[in-house]
């Protein structure tokens, strides 16, 4: 058995550690492979996740495809477009913002980042138009489709038109769309703290992971987003 | 925490650091496995507390203690708890936590931060658990098939309560799992490759995969049945044009994997004690290892054969019945390999080693009952009857619990730096053993003879089988609570442990008793397998039970 | 070996019993086989290597023969169960074109059958020898429909018929439980549930039940209405809420109900005659005695007219 202070004497390993790297890391390149695995099986439950949201939506489909055809009438392309426009494009920046943080250009990364949650936030403004013209029309989930709790004096009357488990249309509508907007805002949250960190200067050419990985969850938000457009929105 | 100094980062885990704080704010694996241990016995206590009312209230045909309604949410909480607040995060979160990091030569997992938030949403999710006990308690049986666990509009609050837990629960288990994972792909210590892991770490990561890949589907189908509940979307109510066949198929697309995600880690124990009690090579390493991914694979093909009876069409029933027998390969594999482990080994019948056997006795019992089951015709008389309900407590308290008991009593000396009393040891383990036996031997006739689960009452040519198992469950409980009564018994009065007591060649037994704070003093470098046994010096082998200071 | 319950299976009833029993025990044995192999080898393996000092374990060899046996060996005989399994399950799918149609309801907490001529009972009638085909459903969750004499299980899902065939082929009795978890309700005595669904299936000779079918939808020879109502009372679990000498149940006592005003729980007061109790087993939820809980299941369905006429004048007799 070696007493401690053996140990110290050889144990050299903290005092070559750069600042960033983790003490039970041996290497930054080691912490950096770390992280990146573990945003990838992160991102693998996340896509299991959505995956039982769109197999229900399937099977429902599969049953009553009539009822997906006249709800989806009633949801706003060109909105829904525009949002999809934004994301790619909100994609794009995230992936800028990762190559100039690569290169250690501090400013233009924060740009990037910049502009990234500014996309997020379009999205969300379009979606919050999109919702409220919802509810206004009383094209809610399940028991609340048509509430007489809204006023509907001024919804146009054609919910008598809509096969009547359309509710459950938008339904599925309501989860899938809002999960995904909670994600929406999970990743400006994550994106604000990344440019925080590299307003403080904390990242370089060498160490960039942070940046790294919120770019990888952004895609990701992105990705659900390109599969939920055409499902709910160009299915006619 | 990397801010530890030198002296700090190599003394004794336990007492590194002081104060409450020191604690609640760990990042430190092995102190985060301590703080799960505690609260996972806790529900194991809980759990079992139910279980004995349970069996109280069976032993004689009519009322005994409380009334049917009652007696549903006594065998829902025992359901619940002992399913996602003890068993799923038992060898995981507790032992894996403790021992895994260890076994890689690291000094932490990859993920120090996201363990101790795993910790957190774990309690959360207990407490979310508590609050519906709390609101009078839910009673829908652990597996909330539709449309009853929507029927009741009184019992919204708490089946929320109850379904919210159960949702944060799986968090808990996604995070572990993911750390896990990452950790055994990229902590490893110099020299230690896949073929030198340990089988604990190959029955942890294949259990990662399943908790990573299977409990997020969970997650979405219990949000998908609150919703159901707040909003009537109508998908699983058939009141509103839903399908309550589609829930079961969601709910055992998680519940099936999770079966595995409980009896692999046990398995993963049991190889380890198999070793070091037999000081040989796992026999067929490679295949014990593989056999692990194995069952980690098949368990995501086979959630249908829980629905057997529920309609399916008979191709469905084809399908998932053959692919069911897939399950007893890899199954009989092990238990082939464990026995051959033991021949011309140099066995010891140290306590944990007596659960590494019953392990072995009871595991194969539940899985060859697992054959009646797979088997369509059979199974269409034994479905949801006490077969089913013998079946899965031989393979979940007879696999996963006893090995997690024998896991507990291998590395407490490791984790608490404290040798228990083997001869109570060994009391305990036999009263468990032959209490279990009685408890469930009895409930296999009880279900081919015809009486279904989950019923407050019965017929009365019932009863005399039911008493036996109530009986050999008061045996039972006292085999626990004697193993309880050594353990605390050894934290309060125990000798010191020694480094190696086992005289085991494995990683974590190189380490100090208890482990210093960094786990190692020194990266350890890895030159051999995890059981060469046949290349170890005899000082290697010498079982140090107690720290050379406290011998007398 | 099926005329006595064996030491693992009740009485076999039905025909293709015998053949359930037949993979069970085949299972069995070869578990026992298995079993015991594993267990003696280990236990021998274990003793006999018992730790000795200065003896050491041998090193672990390989043995790729050994290994690959016991990986391919079983697959055999798990295709082979899996095989009769298969066809035994086919054969217990697959109903008889000529089977006797019967409709089976489960509702919270119990079991209806309907005849095809309109009949109903709570008891389930067979014909002895003759197919039948049961077309099971359920009024509110899950159920199933389980007779572990015939070794039959459907679970009856809402909004959905589910079918299942059996042919009696000794007379006797068998059991009827529930085995898909259905919840519970009460307090005490008038405490009801899942556990409670326990039924019953006579099976009779041929000439018996069509005299069943024929008597079954009215009074029996000789029966007058209200004793036919007093019958019906019994058979259709109206006695598990409802007494009849004023004793209070999970419902209001039938003893002297008739003709008196009534105040609901909405505080409004009716008066209980023919409409009052017709639309209470029909739709029992509509106005609810102040004091009881809305606790009662429709008997729509369940209960034909000149059954609830037959009620009706049952409760008139009781002052």
């Amino acid at each position: 058995m070696s007493s401690p202070s053996d140990a110290t004497a050889h144990d050299a390993h903290p005092h070559e550690h750069p600042s960033y790297v983790q003490h039970h890391f041996d290497t930054a390149a080691q912490q950096y492979d770390t992280a990146k695995l573990g945003m990838w099986v992160f991102i693998a439950t996340e896509i299991l996740m959505f995956g039982g949201l769109f197999v229900a939506y399937a099977l429902m489909k599969a049953r009553e495809p009539d009822v997906f055809i006249a709800g989806h009438h009633y949801l706003n392309k060109e909105m829904g477009a525009l949002n999809t426009v934004v994301l790619l494009f909100s994609s794009l920046t995230a992936a800028l913002a990762v190559r100039s943080s690569q290169l250690g250009k501090r400013n233009e990364t924060s740009a990037w980042l910049v502009t990234t949650i500014l996309c997020a936030c379009v999205f969300l403004v379009v979606k919050y138009f999109e919702y409220s013209h919802k509810i206004e029309e009383g094209l809610l989930p399940g028991r609340y489709f048509g509430h007489p709790f809204f006023d509907m004096s001024a919804a146009p009357a054609f919910h008598e038109a809509l096969p009547s488990r359309a509710n459950m249309f938008f339904g599925l509508y309501f989860i899938m769309t809002g999960l995904h907007g909670l994600h929406v805002l999970i990743g400006m949250g994550i994106l604000s703290w990344v440019l925080l960190r590299n307003i403080r200067g904390e990242f370089s050419a060498e160490y960039f992971t942070a940046v790294d990985l919120g770019a990888l969850y952004w895609h990701l938000v992105d990705l659900v987003w390109i599969y939920l457009f055409p499902l709910l929105y160009l299915i006619g | 925490m990397s801010t530890h100094d030198e002296a700090t980062l190599n003394t004794n885990y336990l007492t590194a650091t002081k104060g409450w704080k020191s604690w609640a704010f760990t990042l430190d694996h092995k102190r985060i496995g301590l703080m799960y241990l505690v609260f996972v016995l806790a529900a194991f206590l809980a759990g079992g507390i139910f279980a004995l009312l349970v069996r109280t209230e069976l032993m004689s045909h009519g009322p005994t203690i409380v009334s049917g309604p009652t007696y549903n949410k006594l065998f829902t909480l025992h359901g619940a708890i002992m399913v996602f607040l003890f068993i799923i995060p038992s060898i995981p979160a507790s032992l894996g936590n403790f021992i895994l990091p260890i076994q890689l030569g690291a000094k932490d997992v990859a993920f120090p931060k996201l363990n101790l938030l795993s910790f957190y949403v774990y309690l959360c999710g207990a407490t979310l658990t508590l609050l519906s006990i709390a609101h009078g308690s839910v009673d829908t049986g652990w597996t909330f098939y539709t449309p009853y666990s929507l029927q009741d509009p009184e019992a919204a609050t708490k089946v929320l309560y109850m379904t919210l837990g159960v949702f944060v629960l799986g968090f808990s288990s996604i995070l572990t799992g993911l750390n896990f994972l990452v950790s055994i792909h990229k902590l490893r210590a110099p020299g230690l490759t896949w073929t030198r892991l340990p089988l604990f770490i190959w029955g942890m990561y294949a259990t990662s995969i399943m908790q990573v890949l299977a409990t997020p589907v969970l997650a979405i189908t219990l949000l998908m049945l609150v919703f159901e509940r707040v909003f009537g979307l109508g998908i699983f109510d058939p009141k509103l044009g839903g399908d309550p066949i589609l829930f079961q198929h969601f709910f055992w697309f998680y519940s099936h994997p999770a079966v595995y995600i409980m009896i692999v880690p046990g398995m993963a124990v049991v190889s380890e004690l198999f070793a070091t009690f037999s000081r040989r090579v796992i026999f067929g390493y490679f295949a014990v290892a593989m056999s692990s991914l194995g069952l980690a694979l098949v368990g995501f093909i086979v959630w249908a054969h829980h629905m057997f009876t529920s309609g399916m069409s008979e191709f469905a029933n084809m399908l998932f019945s053959a692919l069911t027998f897939l399950v007893a390969i890899p199954s009989g594999v092990k238990v082939f390999n464990w026995t051959a482990t033991l021949y011309k080994g140099s066995i010891s019948f140290a306590p944990p080693m007596l659960y590494a056997l019953a392990f072995l006795f009871l595991f194969t019992i539940g899985g060859l009952t697992g054959l009646f089951l797979g088997t369509l015709n059979t199974d269409i008389h034994l479905h949801d009857t006490y077969f089913v309900v013998a079946h899965f407590h031989y393979v979940m308290m007879g696999g996963t619990v006893i090995g997690f008991i024998g896991g507990l009593l291998y590395w407490w000396p490791k984790m608490t730096g404290k040798m228990y009393h083997f001869g109570g040891a060994t009391v305990g383990a036999w009263l468990t053993f032959i209490g279990f036996n009685v408890t469930f031997l009895s409930q296999f006739v009880l279900g081919s003879r015809g009486m279904p689960r989950r019923y407050y009452d019965y017929l009365p040519e019932f009863e005399s089988l039911h008493r036996v198992s109530t009986f050999g469950a008061y045996i039972l409980a006292s085999g626990l609570f004697t193993t309880a009564g050594v353990l605390i018994h050894s934290l309060a009065k125990g000798r010191a442990a020694g480094r190696n007591p086992w005289g085991s060649v494995a990683l974590e037994w190189k380490t100090q008793t208890p482990p210093v704070f960094q786990n190692f003093e020194q990266t350890p470098i890895i030159t051999k397998g995890p059981y060469d046994y046949h290349l170890a010096s005899d000082e290697e082998l010498v079982e140090d039970l107690y720290a050379p200071d406290a011998a007398e | 070996m099926n005329d006595t319950p064996s030491s693992q299976m009740p009485v076999a009833l039905s025909a293709y019993a015998e053949d359930v029993d037949k993979v069970y025990y085949l299972i069995f044995w070869l578990s026992v086989v298995l079993f015991v192999g594993i267990m003696a080898a280990a236990a021998y393996f274990a003793i006999s290597g018992k730790r000795k000092p200065g003896v050491r374990a041998e090193p672990t060899g390989h043995h790729m023969i050994l290994e690959l046996g016991w990986t391919v060996a079983p697959v055999f005989i798990l295709a082979y169960l899996f095989w009769v399994g298969w066809k035994g399950y086919l054969d217990m799918s697959m109903v008889p074109p000529n089977a006797l149609e019967v409709r089976g309801r489960a509702f919270q907490w119990g079991w209806d059958f309907e005849y095809p001529n309109g009949v109903h009972s709570k008891e389930l009638k067979a014909p002895l020898g003759k197919p039948v085909k049961m077309i099971l459903s359920s009024n509110d969750v899950l159920h199933a429909f389980f007779v572990p004499q015939f070794r039959i299980k459907r679970d009856t899902v809402p909004g959905i018929y589910a079918t299942t065939w059996f042919e009696a082929n000794k007379l006797g009795e068998a059991d009827i439980f529930c085995a898909e978890y259905c919840g519970g309700k009460g307090e005490g005595d008038t405490a009801t549930g899942h556990w409670a669904m326990i039924g019953k299936v006579k099976i009779m000779p041929a000439a018996d039940f069509d005299k069943f079918l024929k008597e079954g939808n009215g009074p029996k020879e000789g029966e007058t209405v209200p004793d036919w109502g007093k019958r019906l009372y019994a058979d259709k679990n109206c006695a598990g809420c409802h007494s009849t000498d004023g004793a209070v149940g999970a419902g209001p006592s039938w003893k002297g109900l008739f003709g008196r005003t009534e105040v609901m729980s909405d505080e409004t007061k009716l008066l209980a005659d023919e409409n009052y109790i017709r639309e209470s087993i029909l739709e029992p939820q509509a106005h609810i005695v102040k004091g009881f809980g809305p606790v009662m299941p429709s008997y729509k369905g369940i209960l034909q007219d000149k059954e609830i006429d037959a009620i009706i004048s049952y409760m008139k007799t009781l002052k």
